[in-house]
């Protein structure tokens, strides 16, 4: 990577304000990432208060169903705060704190993000205040209330669609107005470099163990890497130490909502043409006119119009696969792992769940692949019984 | 055509902004003669984009008026060359980069010089990342102006040296909207800059009153009104008119 480009993928397209912070911020980050006493206090927290390293499971009955390869789970969801989130956030709270911040601001789409941001500012005594979009604060009310009670507060975004973009763009406002005591931790490995790569970093350590964790019970490496992608964190992270491996597949699944052919989907990189947007030259979910388009998903999570830089390079250059996966599918998916094996995966993560079924079919038997569980489904079981046609209260 | 030097040519400039298309094409053509005609000395026309992430809520709501009554980029192109030839003034674009991106760097700025757009500025363009579109730009005579921001600090001297047409410095931290006021060391960041460049400095970003006007055409080259018009126009529509040429007056003379 050359000047925070993955290709010509990646950037840094923001206003003049955030400028030097970002200089700043990629300084400190070169720096802290070397640091033994920064590294060790972050594997302490990663271990000691976020439950690392996290499981990886083989789901034998997901196997016998789904008729083919055999499906590890990398089990993510059991990480404090039920998703790999805590992860980068950790890593981007402390470095903040070793520079002097005492603010952090967050961006969250299903609440995932904002509730690891919280948290972690609880634990590390920061101030936060996490944005997320009007429509999204109401799917996802209980991580409202989550994040207020950590002690943070929530500002819903009622900008443009209501959702993860807008709230990526009010919290990148915000970041503007107040830049000298505020970290701006984002969420994914989308916007202006240092981010993209910064967030992969933190995020890469799902990958290490998954070798190391498989090489431990299989002794080889899997044939493929399955995760979900909206912005493309827990699936950079669980791809990264696989790039180098030409024999496993690395496949990412995005959100198909109600079908590629309608208006209504986050597919990026099956609908997405080169842009600019959010900091980052990517693929991004347009018009002809270079307007953003409106998305849809089912999953907050997933309902972002464009992708991580790195993942646009990795589809261009063809070294991962990407597959849309429509809201439908995500459902049966949700539904099939807490019945089989009694867990229930977030609707983000249950879109990788549904495709693995595919892809161990057709890998057939003999082959190995892992799917990144990246968050437990607690925070989906009522909006679920709602689109299944059942109105309960959460 | 004018080109942006002419606006700050022996006299302090008053630069005025409005959006494309809020309310319609048509009206934003008239309100950009009327501000011509009430003595504005430059005018930067917004092209209307759906995520414009450095502006206040006045200029995103008017972004999101002008694209909802159905302003896309060639109709704004269409709107300009309408009154290409009635305009003394220099008309130079704001808008995101993705927009002009995507129409492709060559075709835009071609059409730009054929409609007689003199210059662009790009909130979201910094200086490192300005290379590819500025090479073109340079080819159809469109000088693209680079933003200095209270936080630039020691960007100032390599964004200064590299300026063309105008430098439009942003007056405090956060997005564009009217402010009571503003604390940042202006003076001394201007100084800096005349330290390396002859290029004018225009001041932007939160200024609406008569009183600012004032004051920071003492500091700087120029001034730069966007919320406070682009709200005359919100409240009033396509009839603007009266409301634009008294507040452009009131402005005007106290510059």
């Amino acid at each position: 990577m050359k000047d925070g480009r993955f290709g010509d993928f990646g950037g840094r397209y923001i206003p003049e304000t955030l400028m030097n912070a970002l200089h700043e911020l990629e300084e400190a980050y070169m720096h802290y990432k070397d640091d033994p006493d920064f590294q060790s206090e972050l594997d302490k927290l990663l271990c000691e208060y976020a439950g690392r390293p996290s499981l990886l499971y083989y789901a034998e009955n997901l196997t016998k169903q789904a008729g083919g390869a055999k499906i590890y789970l990398k089990r993510e969801d059991l990480n404090h705060t039920g998703s790999h989130k805590i992860n980068n956030v950790l890593g981007q709270t402390l470095l903040a704190k070793r520079m002097g911040k005492t603010r952090i601001i967050a961006e969250t789409g299903a609440g995932q993000h904002g509730v690891a941001a919280a948290t972690a500012a609880a634990l590390l005594g920061m101030e936060c205040e996490v944005f997320m979009g009007k429509e999204d604060t109401e799917r996802q009310a209980l991580n409202v209330y989550r994040m207020r009670l950590l002690g943070s507060k929530v500002h819903p975004v009622t900008s443009g669609t209501m959702t993860l973009k807008d709230a990526v763009n009010e919290t990148m406002r915000e970041w503007t107005k107040r830049v000298s005591d505020t970290h701006y931790v984002l969420g994914s490995v989308m916007g202006p470099h240092p981010f993209p790569m910064m967030v992969r970093d933190f995020q890469s350590v799902i990958g290490r163990e998954i070798r190391s964790q498989l090489q431990g019970v299989e002794g080889r490496l899997p044939d493929a890497v399955v995760a979900c992608v909206g912005g493309g964190s827990n699936a950079i992270g669980a791809f990264y130490d696989f790039i180098g491996d030409a024999d496993v597949c690395l496949v990412g699944c995005e959100a198909a909502g109600r079908g590629v052919d309608t208006e209504q989907h986050a597919a990026t990189m099956t609908h997405g043409t080169v842009g600019i947007f959010h900091g980052m030259k990517s693929l991004f979910c347009q018009d002809e006119f270079g307007q953003i388009a409106p998305v849809y998903s089912i999953s907050a999570g997933l309902d972002y119009p464009g992708i991580g830089p790195e993942h646009a390079w990795l589809h261009h250059s063809g070294r991962a696969n990407y597959a849309a996966v429509s809201d439908d599918e995500a459902v049966e998916g949700f539904e099939l792992l807490s019945r089989t094996e009694g867990i229930i995966p977030a609707i983000e993560s249950a879109h990788a769940v549904a495709h693995a079924v595919r892809v161990a079919k057709e890998l057939g038997e003999g082959k190995i692949i892992v799917i990144c569980l990246s968050g437990r489904g607690d925070k989906d079981v009522a909006a679920i019984a709602r689109y299944k046609g059942e109105d309960i209260n959460e | 055509m004018s080109r942006i030097k002419d606006a700050f040519d022996g006299k302090k400039a008053f630069i005025a902004y409005l959006m494309a298309g809020d309310p319609t094409l048509a009206a934003s053509a008239e309100h950009i003669l009327t501000a011509q005609d009430a003595g504005v000395d430059m005018v930067e026309i917004g092209i209307p984009f759906s995520d414009p992430i450095a502006e206040g809520e006045v200029i995103q709501a008017a972004s999101e008026r002008a694209l909802a009554a159905g302003a896309r980029l060639d109709g704004v192109f269409d709107m300009v060359a309408s009154i290409k030839d009635r305009m003394r003034i220099p008309v130079v674009f704001m808008t995101y980069l993705n927009p002009v991106f995507v129409y492709g760097y060559d075709r835009f700025f071609a059409r730009c010089e054929q409609i007689g757009i003199c210059g662009i500025i790009i909130p979201d363009l910094p200086f490192e990342e300005q290379g590819e579109a500025k090479e073109v730009a340079g080819k159809y005579g469109v000088e693209v102006v680079t933003l200095v921001a209270p936080t630039s600090e020691k960007r100032v001297a390599e964004i200064a040296k590299d300026a063309e047409g105008f430098i439009y410095l942003v007056s405090s931290m956060g997005v564009t909207g009217v402010r009571g006021e503003i604390t940042t060391d202006l003076p001394a960041i201007v100084s800096e800059i005349k330290r390396h460049t002859d290029v004018p400095v225009a001041i932007g970003f939160g200024i609406s009153t008569p009183e600012q006007v004032c004051r920071y055409s003492e500091i700087a080259d120029g001034v730069i009104v966007g919320s406070a018009i682009v709200r005359i126009i919100g409240e009033r529509g396509a009839e603007a008119r009266e409301g634009l040429v008294e507040y452009i007056g009131a402005m005007r003379g106290a510059g």
